[in-house]
This record gives C-alpha cells, sequence and structure tokens, in this order.
C-alpha cells in the first residue's frame, strides 16, 4: 500500500488534509485577530509602537469617557428600535407576500434590492436625500403645506438619530421579510384549514398557528438582524460619521475613530472588546429563550 | 431537518402552498383584497425603491437644476451625462471598478474552494471531531468585521501587505468561508449517502467521488454561496476602508465615500452617478440568480 492509498481510507487523515485550508485561513485571520484584540485592549499600543500592559487602565478610561458612554447609549438605542421596526415591518411585508398575489416573483426580487446593493453606497444616497437645503422629504412637505422650513435632518442629535435608523431599517427590512417568508412557506396549508373549520378568525389563525410555528426561525433572523445592527458600522460612517456632537456615534465608529484615525490602538481594541458581551447576551437571550419557548410549547401540547 | 433545509433551498419552487387555499379567503371581496394587500405591498415599494430613483434622476441631473428649488425635482427637464463623464475620466473610478472586480472574484473562487473541501470533510469524512469544527464554523459566522478590524490591521501590516489588494483578498475568507461552508454542509447533507457508497464499490476514490458525484449534485449550492459571497465581497467596507490607503487600489464603496466628497461642497452628481454605477454590476448578476440568491439567504439563516 503506497503512502496515498492509505491516506484515502483513513479518514481522519483525509478529513485533517481536506478541512487544512480553511483551518489555516480562519486561525490567522480570525481566531488569531480576535485574541490579539483582547490583548491589545490591555496595552497602550500606538500606531507603528508595540504596546505594554497596562491592566484595565484602558476600561477604566473608557468608563469615565462621555463619549464612550453616549457611543453605547447609542448602539443600544439604535439596535433596540431599528431592531423592533424591523421585525414588525418584516413580518408584515412576509405575511403580505405570502398571500396568493399577482407579480409574486417578480415582488420579491425587487424586494431584496436594497439588501444587496452596496450598503455605503446606497447611504450615500440618503446623505443626499437628508440634505439640510435640498432634501426630497423636506421639498414635498414644504408643498404639501405640513411644514414652513425644511427639516435639518442630520444637524440636530435626535433628528440624527431617527434619520440613521430610518435608513437602517430600510437595509434592514427585505432581509427579515424575505427569511422570515421562507419560515413562513414551511408551514402546512391544513393547519389553516383544520382552525378555519373550528371556525378560527384571521387573527386567532396568526395568533396561535402563525405566530408559534414561526419563532423558531423568528429567533434566528432576529439573532443576526441583532447583531448585524448592534456593529454596524458603514451606515454611520458614510452618513453623519458620528456627528452632530457625536449624537450617532456607535461603538464601531467610535472605535475606527480612536484606533485608526487617532492612532490608539489599544483604547480602539478596548471598545471593540467591550462589544463582545453585548453580542453574546444577544444571541444568548433569543437562541435560549426564543428556541426553548418554542420547544417548550410543541412539548406542552397547550 | 435535512429534509426542511433540502426543500426550502431548491430552486424555483413549483407550487408552494398558500393561504388562499385557506378556508375562509372566498368572503374576501377583490376591493378589499387591494386595501389589504396590494394597497401596503406597493408602498412597501415605493419606498423601498425610491432612493435607487433618486441616485438614478440625481445621476443624469445638470448641476443647475439640481440646486434649485424651484420645478419638480422629482423629473429631470435636460438631462446631461456630464456626472458620468467626470466620474470615468477625471477620477480614478475605473481603476476602483477593476479592483473590486479583482478582489471580489478572487476571494470568491478561492473561499468556495476553501468551503467545498472543508464542507465536504465535517458532512462526509466525519473525521474524529467533525461536529465540534462544524458548530465553530457557524460560531465563526456569528463574528463580526467590526470587532477585527483593529487587530486585523495590525496583523496585515506585519506581514507587509497592507495598502495592497492582498490585504483584502486575505482577509475577505474570514467571513466567506464560514457562511459558504455553512451553506454547503446543508447542501452536502442532502445528497444519499447510497450515491457514495455505490461509487466505492465500483472503486472511485475520495477525490473520484467529490469532483464527479458529489459536486455535480451540489451545484445549485455552489451558485448560491458563490453569488452571495460574491455580492458580499462587493459590499464590503470596513477592511477595504481600513486596510487600504493609495487610491489606486481602492474599492467602489471606499473610493466614492472617500475620494469624492471633498471639502464643504458636495458634487451630488459624481456622488450619485458613482454610487449607480457601483450598485449596477451586483444588482445586474443578481437579477439572473434571484432563486439561488434567496435560497443563499435563507439557508445561511437555517441550522
Amino acid at each position: 500500500m503506497t503512502f496515498l492509498e492509505r491516506l484515502q481510507n483513513n479518514r481522519n487523515a483525509l478529513g485533517l488534509l481536506f478541512m487544512l485550508p480553511a483551518t489555516v485561513l480562519l486561525l490567522l485571520f480570525l481566531t488569531y485577530p480576535l485574541g490579539l484584540g483582547f490583548w491589545l485592549g490591555f496595552t497602550d499600543a500606538k500606531v507603528g509602537r508595540a504596546g505594554e500592559w497596562i491592566g484595565l487602565e484602558n476600561y477604566q478610561f473608557l468608563w469615565g469617557d462621555a463619549v464612550t458612554r453616549l457611543a453605547l447609549f447609542n448602539t443600544l438605542f439604535y439596535t433596540v428600535v431599528a431592531s423592533v421596526i424591523k421585525f414588525l415591518l418584516g413580518l408584515w411585508l412576509a405575511l403580505l407576500l405570502n398571500r396568493n398575489i399577482r407579480f409574486k416573483t417578480f415582488f420579491r426580487a425587487v424586494i431584496l434590492l436594497p439588501y444587496i446593493v452596496p450598503t455605503a453606497l446606497s447611504a450615500i444616497a440618503f446623505w443626499w436625500i437628508y440634505d439640510a437645503q435640498f432634501s426630497i422629504i423636506s421639498w414635498l412637505l414644504v408643498k404639501m403645506g405640513l411644514i414652513d422650513n425644511y427639516i435639518d435632518f442630520l444637524g440636530n442629535p435626535w433628528n440624527a438619530r431617527l434619520s440613521v435608523i430610518a435608513a437602517n431599517v430600510w437595509r434592514g427590512v427585505p432581509f427579515v421579510a424575505i427569511t422570515l417568508l421562507a419560515g413562513l412557506q414551511t408551514i402546512s396549508p391544513s393547519y389553516y384549514e383544520a382552525s378555519a373549520i373550528d371556525g378560527a378568525s384571521r387573527w386567532q389563525q396568526f395568533r396561535h398557528v402563525t405566530l408559534p410555528l414561526l419563532t423558531p426561525i423568528i429567533a434566528v433572523v432576529m439573532t443576526f438582524s441583532v447583531l448585524f445592527t448592534f456593529t454596524d458600522f458603514q451606515l454611520i460612517y458614510v452618513i453623519t460619521r458620528g456627528g452632530p456632537l457625536n449624537a450617532t456615534h456607535l461603538m464601531a465608529t467610535l472605535s475606527f475613530q480612536r484606533a485608526i484615525s487617532g492612532g490608539a490602538l489599544g483604547e480602539g481594541a478596548a471598545i471593540s472588546i467591550a462589544m463582545v458581551p453585548f453580542l453574546l447576551a444577544a444571541i444568548m437571550f433569543s437562541y435560549f429563550g426564543l428556541q426553548r419557548r418554542a420547544w417548550q410549547q410543541g412539548g406542552q401540547d397547550k | 431537518m435535512s429534509d426542511a433545509m433540502a426543500q426550502a433551498n431548491a430552486p424555483v419552487p413549483t407550487k408552494q402552498p398558500t393561504s388562499e387555499s385557506v378556508g375562509m379567503s372566498y368572503l374576501e371581496t377583490p376591493s378589499r383584497k387591494f386595501v389589504t394587500i396590494y394597497l401596503p405591498l406597493i408602498a412597501f415599494l415605493i419606498v423601498l425603491l425610491f432612493p435607487f430613483y433618486w441616485m438614478a434622476i440625481t445621476s443624469v441631473k445638470p448641476n443647475q437644476e439640481l440646486i434649485s428649488r424651484a420645478g419638480n425635482p422629482f423629473w429631470v427637464i435636460a438631462p446631461t451625462l456630464a456626472h458620468f463623464d467626470k466620474l470615468l475620466f477625471h477620477t480614478s473610478y475605473p481603476a476602483w471598478m477593476w479592483n473590486t472586480v479583482l478582489v471580489s472574484v478572487v476571494a470568491t473562487f478561492f473561499s468556495l474552494a476553501c468551503s467545498v473541501f472543508a464542507a465536504y470533510a465535517i458532512e462526509r469524512l466525519r473525521f474524529s471531531g467533525a461536529k465540534q469544527v462544524g458548530l465553530s464554523i457557524f460560531l465563526a459566522y456569528l463574528v463580526p468585521p467590526s470587532i477585527l478590524f483593529i487587530p486585523l490591521a495590525a496583523i496585515v501590516y506585519q506581514l507587509g501587505i497592507f495598502d495592497t489588494r492582498w490585504a483584502l483578498i486575505l482577509t475577505y475568507p474570514t467571513f466567506l468561508i464560514p457562511f459558504a461552508t455553512w451553506l454547503l454542509m446543508g447542501y452536502f447533507r442532502s445528497i444519499p449517502f447510497e450515491l457514495e457508497e455505490c461509487a466505492l464499490i465500483d472503486g472511485a476514490n475520495r477525490w473520484q467521488i467529490l469532483t464527479k458525484i458529489v459536486l455535480p449534485l451540489a451545484v445549485p449550492g455552489l451558485i448560491s454561496a458563490g453569488i452571495f459571497a460574491f455580492t458580499l465581497s462587493w459590499n464590503e467596507f470596513i477592511y477595504a476602508l481600513t486596510f487600504i490607503s493609495s487610491s489606486e487600489v481602492k474599492t467602489v464603496p471606499v473610493g466614492v465615500v472617500t475620494e469624492l466628497v471633498q471639502g464643504d461642497v458636495y458634487d451630488w452628481g459624481p456622488l450619485m452617478a458613482g454610487a449607480l454605477l457601483g450598485s449596477l454590476p451586483v444588482a445586474f448578476i443578481y437579477s439572473f440568480f434571484v432563486e439561488y440568491y434567496v435560497s443563499g439567504l435563507t439557508g445561511s439563516v437555517k441550522e
């Protein structure tokens, strides 16, 4: 038996060989940087200068830093509000698309467009739509007689927060809708027929058939949605760069500003690492909370 | 689980269960259906598509129409190609386009090749620890680029590939491989074992099984993963922004954002033209492979 033949019959050796390219790449460019990020967070590294161990100093500084606190608040606000709206609108859109409608394939294909084009580029379009002087929204509202002056979308802190949330919702709704639609299509029509015979109204069907059966996929989709929203970077970087007065800075944009633009690698890394507990909490919450509930509902036979 | 996966992943579903077979829907009058279904749907469509219309109309508007509040801004009176001319012949836009194509195509094929081997090994070779490796692939998929880019910048710099296309080609697979492997695992799972066993009895080796039996059967999965990976790398922003500083190696999203925006006076015409041209290639490819893209999207969030 040659070496090659022996290799072919050993599934562990062959498995290792097949896994090699992916593993090397992921270890070098994913696992190692993740560890390096943790390490950098405990050092005072600057661009072009290896840092020294300073313990929790970065985190202590960031805890007392008003801008970081504001960024944390912004990130949580942005994530919660945008995720809730994306879920509600996405579910509504999915339910609409699940009906027997004309041009269904066309609708489904077109609706996904905001999700597939580069976010940085559509963000520029939003920037133009939100322009203080030439905003098309303001123009329309003025012509309709609803407002007198052009809205300062990006100059006022709360306007800016809501404006970037609107852009994020615009981009995220298609993802939620299309994935939930795939979940809806796996629900057997016989449940609806049975409940209709028993006299269930549309709302009761939705509440007691659709929603329980959809819960597992909602849990997964919303975990992804929350994850992407919490770590969002592009929309903010392009539309507001964190302004006005840091009112829209998210953790990701702040870490970029401190580490890459400002050169404080250690401090920036500490900000990114500070996101990890929140991400884990979001994953745990949706995974254990929603998934177990769905399973129990099936198990308890309510 | 694999049945549901295969079902959801099958492109061009022939007949779907629709709620129209629901018992009481015959009570719905056409006008009621219009108000409850088509009206909201059209509203969704208008809001979702308006930014693209706005991009397109702005890119052909002459400057004096752009800055006038008189007239109807939704239409253009004297369309012009001046913004495209400026973009294509007086900026580095063609170079950015070429970089984006190059980086996306190379990163996609490279990641796909790695993923095919990894997914086959995890699903079919079932070496010891394959389950744990599969799970860690899924966890890798959940690591967002925005917490990796700072240490990655340090690594890219140490490797001496800072400010080169290699920095992007080698780092994009960190989010492409986990996703593509996860998707392909689902496809490989749906291929019957018996086919491979027959081939083994007929004397085929693992390589022949992979290339002559598994891969031809997994072509829809490969297309899904490929299309999805291509759009992901085309749209990537934070790595390209951090690892590239020279204009001639920038990608389209980064180039448009960092170089076309200068000072306080924004050139909205060329900006919108750049955004439009940068969006068209992905939209064009997507239009041919909608079903594959959707099955990639829905497959990626399934377990």
